[in-house]
């Protein structure tokens, strides 16, 4: 039977408080904050970051298939999934899916890999759901709504985690909705769709599978969902038999916000870091319907690495300095431009694209087999020895690196002035210039340590321009 | 291998005044720098045999010097080296000459920037070594890693180090005050420059030069011929270029606080022109400015300063105007301005001009040996062009 192997999450280092949105409307928001995606972060990165994040703990697994589930893709026609897959390496024979158009997508994801690896298809796949949904300017969802990335390895072998069951529920209703050219969504009056929507159908679909399975809310340690209202969702799980004190796992909702797609299997997530093993967690996740799932821990649970922990990660924040930027940040609002050389001058080219897809784009450089110098990019001729074509390909994407040099940039068109421009040296040789992302300026020093970060460079000519930065090491 | 020394000379030179020339043409240009080297050598336009034409954004191929000045189906040569075109025209007219292929060659070079609309300069398109997965590194911020580099290096704080960069603004403002054909015209004080706007730490505004149009011309002929042109022609002592293969930016070997083609073309031009002792041989400089760091390290890679020591010789006043190596006499890329294509062949002008004693109020006392030095690329990814020459045979 399917369960979980290993699971990472992406939380964006950036918080917006929601009194600070409240204030630029002249008006109170609610307390807590929203996490915010970085000006150079999509759904792809976040999910590529919460994959990586998953990987590490689960050294050695072979993924099999990538499923990718998001309300906000970069693209409207062009798979996510094959660019993931891509970026972390797999082979040729992974199988790749995108799943959208529903909040609930996310757990769909996880429920066809539950079946494909049940089915014997496929021994693992990997789950990734992310979301960055834009919310009009001054709506209650802008100051609810967060962005952030969760994956999970589904697998056979080496569980973490059980799944006991997997029930689904259908549920068609008009409540939350975007049509194809429309930036914002748009949503049915409120009560509506917290009373017909949301409550209605996951109190029927969580009894129901409840009584199916003849399982008792006090036998779950966790109860998690994925619906924002902090007051709604505890009235829920108390109608459904839970303690919402201690058995509802919605901290998210406070420090992150709704992460959409990714929202249910990120509580999840921090709900499978807060459980000991044998214990269990029942998730209602909610979207045109309900998917209810019942996970039991493992005695393996307590030897999860603890690297990149959804706390730690909730705790490692950096303010945006304000609501302009954000706006700016989601191309809200048109800001007055330096005139600098224009951008589609840097178009990349598919051809070029494509060629790069084993090197450049999954930070690839290459080891000289006569003299070990390690280089980036990928060179033929040695720039050490000078032999040709003596080269194993070495990847620099885990490799720790430190700051050698580095210039905040104040002239270079972006939309995080400065650039902070850094010379990047890494453990073992090779050196590489990039841009450093999620940085506090005053914490750029000669000598930090670093990481690499899959990032969006700039969107030109309709194509994504996807490559790499370093970033301050953190917890 | 045969050395160029004392085989061609320069007998006429010409350049406009740099600066932001919105009311002239790129023909314009060339025909302005152009005709005043054809006055200064004393020959008909018709006398000129072969063409080497630097520039990077005009367009392509030399049509874009044949026709404004309408050379005459002569083979002109459009050359491309960075920042360190100029110089590359140069070099291609001397070898020309000095081989035989012709007596009497034009190299001329030409930058028109602040046609554009935006500030900066133009994007680099893409290519095959270099990606569009670029770092979004502009000019300045690539020499900024430098300063920062060469500060932790000689444990300089940033206030110390902005202090020693702002001498050599303030420097080659002064010499730029003097000279009527440099972009500013105007001396600026420590102050002005210490609280100038950031804009690539620890680079403020007067640590760059600016973007500029213009264009600057020499006429080269063989070294036995040259004084049918003139009593005091300039002769080629030393044509060196150095190309790096990038290293700098892929090797941890590279310090990031010097420029290996800096110092690798300056001990072949040294060689070739049989110097010893540069840091006293050399009458006066034109070295690559583009940043003040850039300058700052370039007097220890051409062996003017000892390692580690250019900073007590540029308090010192070593490099000033009266120093004992004046360096950017006409102000420099700081404050002459930097056409791209132009700027190579605008610093042989002003060595030319000091060394027959025609620089005017920058004229320093009885130069022999000068030098120009010609950056194009980065710190780590670079190509040098040092040349000398002398008013002597």
């Amino acid at each position: 039977m399917a369960g979980i192997v290993s699971f990472g999450v992406h939380i964006p280092v950036y918080r917006l408080t929601r009194a600070a949105i409240g204030q630029s409307w002249e008006s109170r928001g609610p307390q807590g904050e929203r996490a915010v995606a970085n000006y150079d972060e999509d759904s792809l990165t976040m999910a590529v970051a919460a994959a990586r994040n998953c990987l590490k703990r689960a050294v050695g697994s072979k993924v099999g298939a990538v499923y990718f589930a998001t309300t906000t893709a970069p693209y409207l026609e062009k798979q996510s999934a094959a660019l993931i897959a891509a970026v972390l390496s797999l082979a040729e024979d992974t199988q790749t899916l995108d799943f959208t158009n529903s909040l609930r997508c996310g757990t769909g994801a996880l429920g066809a890999a539950i079946n494909a690896v049940n089915s014997g298809a496929v021994d693992t796949v990997l789950v990734c759901a992310a979301d960055m949904r834009v919310f009009a300017p001054k709506s209650a969802q802008e100051m609810t709504s967060g962005d952030g990335a969760v994956a999970f390895l589904i697998g056979k072998a080496d569980l973490i985690a059980e799944i006991e069951w997997f029930d689904s529920y259908s549920d068609e209703i008009q409540d939350v909705w975007r049509i194809e050219g429309e930036k914002f969504l748009r949503t049915a009056e409120e009560r509506f769709v917290q009373d017909l929507g949301y409550a209605r159908v996951v109190r029927n679909a969580a009894s129901k599978s409840l009584k199916k399975h003849a399982a008792a809310p006090d036998t779950f340690a966790k109860f998690c969902s994925n619906f924002t209202d902090p007051k709604s969702i505890g009235r829920l799980s108390a109608k459904l038999g839970f303690n919402p004190e201690t058995q509802l796992q919605a901290e998210l909702n406070q420090s992150i916000g709704d992460t959409g797609a990714a929202m249910s299997l990120m509580n999840l997530a921090q709900a499978l870091e807060n459980v000991t093993p044998s214990q269990s967690i029942l998730v209602a996740s909610y979207g045109n319907g309900c998917d209810v799932i019942s996970i039991r821990a493992t005695d393996k649970l307590a030897s999860l690495l603890a690297i990149r922990k959804v706390a730690d990660q909730v705790a490692q924040k950096i303010m945006v300095s304000s609501y302009n930027k954000y706006l700016i940040w989601r191309g809200l609002i048109e800001v007055a431009q330096t005139p600098r050389p224009p951008l589609v001058e840097r178009q990349p080219t598919p051809p070029a694209q494509w060629r790069e897809i084993k090197g450049e784009l999954v930070l690839n450089g290459t080891k000289c087999k006569e003299c070990g110098t390690a280089q980036y990019p990928p060179q033929r001729v040695c720039m050490s020895c000078k032999v040709k074509d003596k080269m194993d390909r070495y990847n620099f994407s885990q490799v720790p690196a430190k700051v050698t040099t580095f210039s905040h940039d104040y002239i270079m068109e972006t939309l995080d002035s400065p650039v902070t421009t850094t010379v990047v040296d890494f453990e073992g040789g090779g050196r590489m210039i990039c841009d450093m992302t999620d940085r506090d300026i005053k914490e750029v020093v000669v000598g930090m340590d670093l990481e690499m970060t899959f990032r969006k460079l700039y969107t030109v000519g309709g194509i994504h321009n996807y490559w790499w930065k370093c970033t301050p090491v953190r917890k | 291998m045969e050395s160029i020394k004392n085989k061609v000379a320069i007998v006429g030179m010409g350049c406009v005044r740099f600066g932001e020339n919105f009311d002239k043409s790129i023909d314009d240009m060339l025909i302005d720098a152009a005709y005043e080297a054809y006055e200064d050598a004393g020959i008909d336009p018709k006398d000129i045999q072969a063409a080497w034409f630097g520039n990077l954004w005009a367009g392509h191929t030399g049509q874009i010097l044949a026709t404004p000045l309408k050379l005459s189906y002569i083979p002109v040569t459009h050359t491309e080296n960075a920042c360190a075109t100029g110089s590359e025209a140069l070099r291609g007219a001397c070898y020309a000459v000095a081989a035989g292929a012709c007596d009497i060659a034009l190299a001329i070079g030409v930058e028109k920037l602040k046609d554009t609309g935006f500030m900066g300069l133009p994007q680099t398109r893409p290519n095959a070594t270099w990606s569009y997965r670029l770092s979004s590194m502009t000019a300045p911020a690539g020499f900024a890693l430098m300063a920062t580099r060469y500060f932790a290096k000689n444990n300089l704080s940033i206030e110390e180090g902005k202090k020693l960069l702002a001498q050599i603004a303030v420097k080659n403002h002064a010499n730029g005050a003097l000279c009527p054909k440099a972009q500013f015209q105007k001396e600026i004080t420590m102050e002005m420059a210490l609280k100038a706007p950031m804009i690539s730490s620890p680079l403020s505004l007067f640590d760059c030069c600016p973007v500029s149009d213009g264009a600057a011309a020499a006429i080269v002929v063989r070294a036995d011929w040259a004084k049918k042109f003139r009593p005091d022609p300039i002769y080629v002592k030393a044509l060196q270029i150095s190309q790096g293969p990038r290293e700098g930016f892929m090797s941890q070997a590279y310090d990031y606080a010097h420029v290996e083609e800096t110092r690798r073309a300056g001990a072949a031009a040294y060689a070739e022109a049989g110097i010893k002792d540069p840091a006293t041989e050399i009458s006066c400089a034109e070295v690559h400015d583009c940043f003040t760091i850039t300058e700052l390290t370039i007097m220890e890679d051409l062996q003017f300063s000892k390692e580690g020591k250019a900073p007590e010789d540029i308090a010192a006043g070593r490099y000033a105007l009266k120093g004992d190596l004046p360096v950017n006499t006409d102000g420099g890329l700081k404050c002459f301005g930097h056409p791209i294509g132009a700027t190579g062949l605008r610093m042989m002008y002003e060595v030319y001009k000091q060394l027959q004693g025609k620089a005017e109020k920058r004229q320093i006392v009885n130069p022999r040996i000068g030098l120009t030095h010609n950056q194009g690329g980065e710190p780590g990814a670079a190509v040098v062009s040092v040349a000398i020459v002398g008013n002597e045979l």
